[in-house]
């Protein structure tokens, strides 16, 4: 089945998300589709799975105009969409999983599971997934269940698989795993559309690549003839430096020590478990790891969000096990949440109130009981430019930024005053090339300024560009170290001590 | 920097949505109220020209002569303190139901400390006991606040249950002798002395003129309300709490402390409007004195999108509906209930603006402005 795009254009009100787009879905190839967030990826595969409606140019099946007036029809012409996050119900089973929203049923309303267990596990076999139809969602990791979202639609009988940036949860290994699948997708003559904002995994997959920016396809080509930068210039418009510009490595005393330090889950499992590592000043420790292996709730109590149930933290000789997250902030210690959205930011809150929003309590920006919005906006407006936050004024809110300026936002507020430690977890998570940079660049300033960092990231190319010394946390535990700045590290090596493997 | 255009436009666009929620939105949905309230009335046989009547009665009952707007003011007092109180706790992410026990208790706790200050010059006695009626239903909006922040109950249960309470409690204290009227059997409460009244303010005109002195108490709550939340350092915390509990707490604030502190301060509004009640019109403590004020309010304080000025303007509408709906009664017959179905209708269509937009699409910009995906 060949799909294709003519001269799509889509506005949201005066907002044009996609201009023109020509785009040919061929079977049996990967259409690899880059662009930075904000690029208009997703609207133009929404467009294409039916969710939004174009307001102009038209979609050709075969050569047939067709139009979608929902995602239904989209499926049932054979397009099928596998999301970001997965739309799953942890507490069925896989097959419970696969039927759901086309439950076949027998007489007196019976569900007819047999079929789709079956049918699970001739498509699990033939493309290599390796699923149980029986297994449970909640007790299977993040990479089966993305294959389960893969048989979901290919139980729908999907000839073209849209596949929205699937590597961003995924081990190293597991995407060496995922690739294979794609392959064995591609050679059962499936069209395949890969999204992602990853140069190393477009080239390594597709068979053609398109390059989207600002909601145009701004060119297309053959993986072999492409070069990193290139696609990387066309990516973002201008040239892109990769390297991350660091002085050298001058540790200086401990800023941060942690002795035996045990924490918890919400759900009362134990999250960290009796870990111990010091961070000087001036160093950047790395952590690696997939998600879900303590890493979020070691950062959480780090900053004084989570309890500590046995264990000490020590900043600069003081023990701060106990303190709260405010005495750690007047204390010097910078923390940019996982999650902006959810944490780092109020979304409805506008530039300048999130820029003060963990230092408007004190002078300069109050005095006795009310807040000086005055000096809060110079102030938020000089560290928005200082930081590059492009937002049209302080009085915008912050959920109108794009993710790159509102993660330049939280790393100004968290950044921009006297800091002597950095807690970052996924600081760059989902960002554009350009604002990576910048982050990164910051971030660095602040090693050679001498602060100490402890950096959290699932991107191992981040953990590696950024870290003079890497460990790895596996179940709560820290079961490996590196130290770049003495041996070169192996990504490999890294990659099996992040799956459990004893190193 | 295509961009930053893209922005500009985006936020003048956000400026005229905005005056659609808080302007537009209401006003149609009080016109769908009448006519469907006019529908309502045809449907239970009440005749065209009856209608006609009610509605005429309605205007002139509410805005129609001094002793309307009077009566429409004095009827939106204690809606607006109490609904200040309930924004306050809406912006910080709490739905307080208490508002009418906490009324309840502040109005009572006003009537008690008045009559014990009864012997004091006015400069005391009447800001001693607003005082305390402030006092008390910051007291009893805290104990729920308390609950929460220490053990997770939620407010909404704990606050209607303290609702019931505070009935059965007010029926008990009014019959205790220190509270209740001398010389009689049936659960009433001592006066207020008239150093402790909030003094009427129109009696040259007209001395049945029930508009009190509690409209400039209120005044000054809107602006108090106001600076509190956004010029303080707490309506900071309160607007940071109620937006993004997770962002709030990660940013250092304590979010114990907010909603107690939050509770609290809505709960010393409620007690003021009862205070408000008893000191300024009622003259003293009766059972269930406080007719629904802080169930009214809620309706108020959600008309008003939890802005102080627009709780100051939800209240003098629904002030205006109970004064304008008395009339009604008297002149046309028509039910006082039909007022509560109006008021009730308000809110469904403020809460369903879509719905809003759909019945008088002439009143909207067109093209409606969608965030767009990535």
């Amino acid at each position: 089945m060949r799909v294709e795009l003519r001269n799509i254009t889509k506005r949201f009100g005066p907002v044009v998300a996609n201009k023109g787009v020509n785009l040919t879905i061929e079977p049996g190839q990967v259409l690899g589709l880059l662009g930075e967030n904000g690029a208009g990826k997703s609207t133009l595969m929404n467009v294409l799975c039916g969710l939004y409606s174009p307001n102009e140019g038209e979609i050709q099946i075969d050569g047939q105009s067709v139009r979608f007036a929902g995602p239904g029809e989209a499926i049932r012409a054979g397009i099928g969409m596998v999301h970001q996050h997965f739309m799953l119900v942890p507490v069925f089973t896989v097959a419970e999983n696969v039927i759901l929203g086309i439950e076949p049923v027998g007489r007196f309303d019976h569900l007819d599971l047999t079929t789709a267990r079956s049918e699970v596990s001739r498509l699990s076999a033939e493309y290599g997934l390796a699923v149980d139809p029986d297994a449970i969602i909640e007790t299977l990791p993040v990479g089966i269940q993305q294959r389960v979202e893969i048989i979901k639609v290919l139980f729908r009988e999907a000839d073209v698989l849209i596949l929205d940036e699937p590597t961003a949860v995924l081990t190293p290994q597991e995407v060496d795993e995922f690739f294979q699948i794609v392959r064995s997708l591609c050679e059962a003559g499936k069209a395949i559309v890969f999204i992602t904002h990853k140069l190393n995994e477009i080239l390594d997959i597709s068979d053609r690549i398109a390059v989207i920016r600002r909601g145009e396809i701004v060119g297309t080509g053959d993986p072999k003839k492409l070069a990193r930068p290139d696609l990387a210039e066309m990516m973002v418009g201008h040239p892109v430096d990769f390297d991350v510009a660091r002085a050298p490595f001058v540790p200086g005393d401990v800023i941060l020590g942690i002795q035996d330090l045990t924490v918890l889950r919400d759900d009362g499992a134990v999250a960290v478990d009796d870990i111990s590592f010091q961070v000087r000043s001036g160093e950047v420790v790395g952590i690696a790891g997939v998600q879900g292996n303590g890493q979020s709730a070691l950062i959480e109590a780090l900053a004084g969000l989570r309890r500590v149930v046995s264990g000490q933290v020590r900043f600069d000789g003081t023990d701060i096990t106990q303190a709260s997250p405010r005495e750690r902030h007047r204390l010097g210690i910078a923390h940019i949440p996982e999650d902006r959205q959810r944490a780092g930011l109020i979304g409805t809150f506008t530039v300048a109130e999130n820029m003060v929003l963990d230092s408007y309590y004190a002078p300069p920006y109050s005095a006795g009981t009310s807040i000086d919005w005055g000096r809060v906006h110079t102030d938020a407006a000089a560290v928005a430019e200082q930081y590059d936050v492009r937002t049209p004024s302080v009085h915008t809110s912050a959920a109108h930024l794009s993710g790159g300026n509102q993660q330049k936002l939280v790393v100004a507020r968290e950044l921009s005053r006297d800091t002597r430690f950095v807690i970052a977890g996924q600081p760059t998570r989902g960002l554009d090339v350009g604002s990576i940079a910048f982050i990164h660049e910051r971030l660095m300033a602040a090693r050679d300024e001498g602060d100490g960092l402890l950096i959290v990231s699932s991107e191992l190319d981040e953990i590696m560009a950024l870290s003079d010394r890497i460990l790895v946390m596996f179940k709560g535990r820290i079961v490996a170290e590196y130290a770049p700045h003495d041996a070169p590290v192996d990504k490999g090596d890294i990659g099996l001590a992040m799956a459990g493997a004893r190193v | 920097m295509s961009d930053m255009t893209d922005h500009a436009t985006k936020g003048r666009l956000l400026g005229r949505s905005k005056v659609e929620d808080l302007v537009i939105v209401p006003l149609f949905a009080l016109v769908a109220a009448l006519i469907l309230g006019a529908v309502v009335m045809v449907a239970t046989g009440v005749d065209l020209a009856t209608i006609g009547r009610s509605y005429v009665a309605l205007l002139q009952g509410s805005v129609g002569s001094v002793n309307a707007i009077s009566e429409t003011l004095t009827a939106a007092l204690p809606l607006v303190l109490a609904g200040l109180g309930l924004a306050l706790g809406f912006r910080a992410g709490l739905f307080n139901i208490g508002a009418e026990g906490q009324v309840v208790m502040g109005g009572l706790a006003a009537v008690v400390a008045g009559v014990a200050l009864g012997d004091l010059p006015a400069v005391i006695a009447l800001p001693g006991a607003i005082l305390a009626g402030a006092v008390t239903g910051a007291f009893y909006a805290g104990i729920a606040g308390w609950l929460r922040a220490a053990t997770g109950a939620h407010e909404v249960i704990s606050t209607i249950m303290l609702n019931l309470i505070s009935y059965r409690l007010l029926d008990y204290l009014l019959r205790t002798p220190l509270i209740q009227k001398e010389g009689r059997a049936d659960p009433i409460s001592k006066s207020v002395p008239e150093v402790a009244e909030l003094p009427r303010l129109l009696t040259f005109l007209d001395p049945n003129l029930r508009l009190h002195a509690g409209i400039f108490l209120t005044l000054a709550m809107v602006a108090l309300a106001y600076w509190l939340l956004f010029r303080s350092k707490l309506g900071f915390e309160f607007r940071a709490s109620g937006e993004n509990a997770v962002a709030a707490r990660f940013a250092g604030m304590n979010a114990s402390l907010t909603i107690v502190l939050a509770m609290a301060i809505a709960g010393a509004l409620a007690g003021i409007a009862g205070a408000n009640q008893t000191l300024g019109v009622l003259g003293r403590a009766t059972p269930g004195f406080s007719a629904g004020i802080g169930f009214d309010a809620i309706a108020v304080a959600l008309l008003g999108r939890s802005h102080p000025v627009g709780v100051l303007f939800a209240g003098v509408l629904f002030g205006a509906l109970e004064a304008g709906g008395r009339q009604m009664q008297v002149d046309a017959g028509v039910s006082i209930d039909l007022i509560g179905i109006i008021q009730s209708l308000i809110i469904v269509f403020i809460a369903a603006p879509l719905l809003v937009k759909a019945l008088f699409p002439w009143g909207f910009r067109r093209d409606q402005t969608k965030e767009g995906g990535s």
